[in-house]
């Protein structure tokens, strides 16, 4: 473990005084919301503990959180990949290529056995025993088994690795499954999103690798302080559902307003994540504060929940896409139909028993 | 009162252990009802408690379902003051929540009843479904609902068929409708608060929010469906059958058109 460089060491490397690292340490407590005391604490971490060697692998995915990732602001991805974590793999951002990249897959396995923190983006296929995602010339669920084995922790970045995303909606023809059903042996952080928010992403990794512990999980296995909360709870356009005011078409008046998108299929009251406040694009702006519904890209299954623009969403068990609104009124109407039928025919047999009696 | 045994029953054409044989085989019918019938075709069979729960609980149901539909599909946009001063929907959701409260404590206290209450209180928390002779009066209660009986028996309590649907729609259904609800709930009460604590895991089951608003929502239709025909039925049972029914559930007493016994 000596071998690798402590934070202390790659700040001081990269030119920046004890006192800024001070400062960086007072604005971190800061940021995690602890009080002065933890500063010395930091500090002492920073300078002790050797950068985390961090296995970054990619299965079935479209790069989304690796590009939302390096767009990050707070901190900088830069700052996180050069000096926070120790990115010794990651077939995507690395120089090495081929041959070499996979030696340096295999040698950090080696070295850090049991200490390294396995990022996964993506998730594997198990379809025809894998076939559908190779990397390396291999099933991609091989090198996630692989990788897993000797993991510290998981992070399952993005839909794709929390709940399957785009390529396990039904019928999911790749049987493509979220990490936590394949590697069931080692605590796994969900960060969900289509793409998750860059600073969260930074943020999950900043907290780990100061207190060298896992962040407080939900229920779901998503970290508490990005994730439990709704949109809904912190949207800005919140007054405006309370009051019943809602956009009723895109073009309408009170979609200029800025309305509440509720009626136009917006599933912020049931997507938990930190767009409302975090927002993307350092604080510029989030789907909503643009006009349009949150989609729900952090909730599980979210392609399945029917269209994007409903608010009562879609039961396919009923053979049709119909929603709930639609089988109640139905339902309702055909035994409100029934008891009419069968009112009348007890009246007539009534009338027809008095007049045998008469 | 002294102890009712079968030999103080006074019984003028049939012995005891055949009056209102269904109903007795059943768990439905009491030595001491069939004792008041004789005394005055009538029986006490819904206590103060039962019969306030059960009209409290149909008004919680009625803004319950009313203020529910138009939480998932609400008002058309409105108007009429500044964001701030304006409520609609906030005052759609306090209604929804505050009946639900009510319902939840209402359902509790109604289960405390089941245990302190007469026999008439327990029926809808059980169904006989191991009694054979039950599965021969439900079908026999079906067929008059079919035309195919000529006259329906005497009951106390439920018929077994209304047993069967009390206990589906409103005992499982109700519970149903408040595990998901105090979920769903829970989710704006936050993580940690009370609700969270007791109901946050239905949510961890489900695992999107918006099944389980689904989920709540198909509840709400069912129990519209048991509310049409527990209302269409009562009223023509109140009209068709041999005993009193409508009135039942104001004055608690059950009273009988018919002396005969079965």
């Amino acid at each position: 473990m000596s071998q690798i460089e402590t934070f202390y060491d790659v700040m001081r490397r990269q030119g920046i005084t004890r006192r800024s690292f001070m400062k960086y340490c007072s604005l971190t407590a800061a940021a995690l919301g602890l009080g002065p005391s933890f500063v010395p604490k930091i500090a002492h971490a920073m300078e002790t503990k050797p950068r985390t060697p961090v296995i970054w692998v990619h299965g079935l995915e479209c790069t989304c959180c690796s590009e939302s990732f390096i767009r990050s602001a707070h901190p900088l991805a830069k700052d996180v990949v050069l000096s926070m974590i120790s990115l010794d793999y990651d077939d995507t951002l690395m120089a090495a290529a081929g041959h070499a990249a996979e030696a340096a897959f295999e040698d950090t396995i080696a070295k850090y056995k049991g200490n390294y923190i396995l990022a996964v983006e993506g998730n594997p296929p198990l379809n025809e025993d894998g076939m559908f995602c190779i990397t390396g010339g291999k099933p991609f669920v091989e090198k996630l088994r692989h990788a897993a084995k000797d993991a510290k922790a998981i992070i399952s970045w993005g839909a794709c690795a929390s709940y399957g995303c785009v390529q396990a909606a039904a019928p999911n023809p790749t049987q493509a499954t979220p990490v936590h059903k394949v590697i069931t042996d080692k605590p796994i952080i969900k960060v969900p999103g289509c793409p998750p928010i860059a600073e969260v992403m930074t943020g999950v990794i900043t907290y780990m690798l100061t207190f060298d512990r896992m962040p407080e999980l939900d229920r779901q296995g998503r970290p508490a302080m990005f994730y439990s909360q709704r949109i809904h709870d912190k949207c800005y356009r919140r007054p405006h559902f309370d009051a019943g005011q809602f956009v009723e078409q895109w073009d309408d008046d009170a979609a200029r307003k800025g309305y509440c998108l509720y009626k136009m299929g917006c599933k912020g009251p049931t997507t938990y994540n930190a767009c409302s406040t975090v927002r993307w694009n350092e604080g510029v702006s989030f789907p909503i504060q643009s006009g349009h519904g949150c989609i729900g890209c952090s909730e599980d299954g979210f392609w399945d929940q029917n269209g994007f623009y409903e608010r009562v969403t879609g039961i396919k068990q009923f053979g049709i896409e119909a929603t709930a609104d639609q089988i109640g009124f139905a339902t309702t109407a055909v035994v409100g139909g029934a008891v009419a039928v069968h009112a009348a025919a007890s009246a007539l047999k009534r009338a027809q028993k008095k007049n045998e009696e008469a | 009162m002294r102890k009712i045994t079968k030999d103080r029953i006074y019984e003028p054409k049939v012995p005891p252990e055949e009056m209102l044989e269904a109903s007795r085989l059943t768990g439905d019918a009491t030595l001491e009802d069939l004792e008041s019938i004789r005394r005055r075709t009538s029986v006490y069979v819904y206590e103060a408690p039962v019969r306030i729960w059960h009209w409290i609980n149909a008004l919680c149901i009625t803004i319950l379902c009313v203020t529910g539909y138009l939480i998932a599909e609400p008002l058309p946009s409105m108007e009429f003051a500044e964001a701030t001063n304006q409520f609609v929907m906030g005052y759609m959701r306090f209604a929804h929540f505050a009946a639900g409260t009510v319902l939840s404590i209402g359902f509790l206290a109604r289960i405390y009843w089941a245990f302190v209450g007469n026999t008439h209180a327990r029926q809808m928390f059980y169904v006989p479904i191991f009694n054979l002779r039950y599965w021969k009066e439900f079908i026999f209660e079906l067929k008059w609902y079919m035309f195919l009986e000529e006259e329906p028996k005497k009951y106390i309590g439920h018929n077994p068929l209304a047993h069967m649907a009390m206990f589906t729609f409103i005992t499982l259904g109700i519970t149903f409708m408040m595990i998901t609800g105090w979920a769903l709930y829970a989710e704006g009460a936050g993580q940690g608060s009370l609700p969270d604590t007791l109901f946050g895991w239905v949510l961890g089951l489900v695992q999107n929010s918006q099944r389980l608003h689904t989920l709540h929502h198909l509840g709400m239709w069912s129990i519209v469906i048991f509310a049409i025909i527990h209302i269409y039925a009562a009223i023509r049972e109140d009209v068709m059958s041999r005993q009193s029914m409508v009135s039942t559930m104001i004055s608690g007493h059950r009273t009988f058109k018919d002396d005969r016994i079965e």
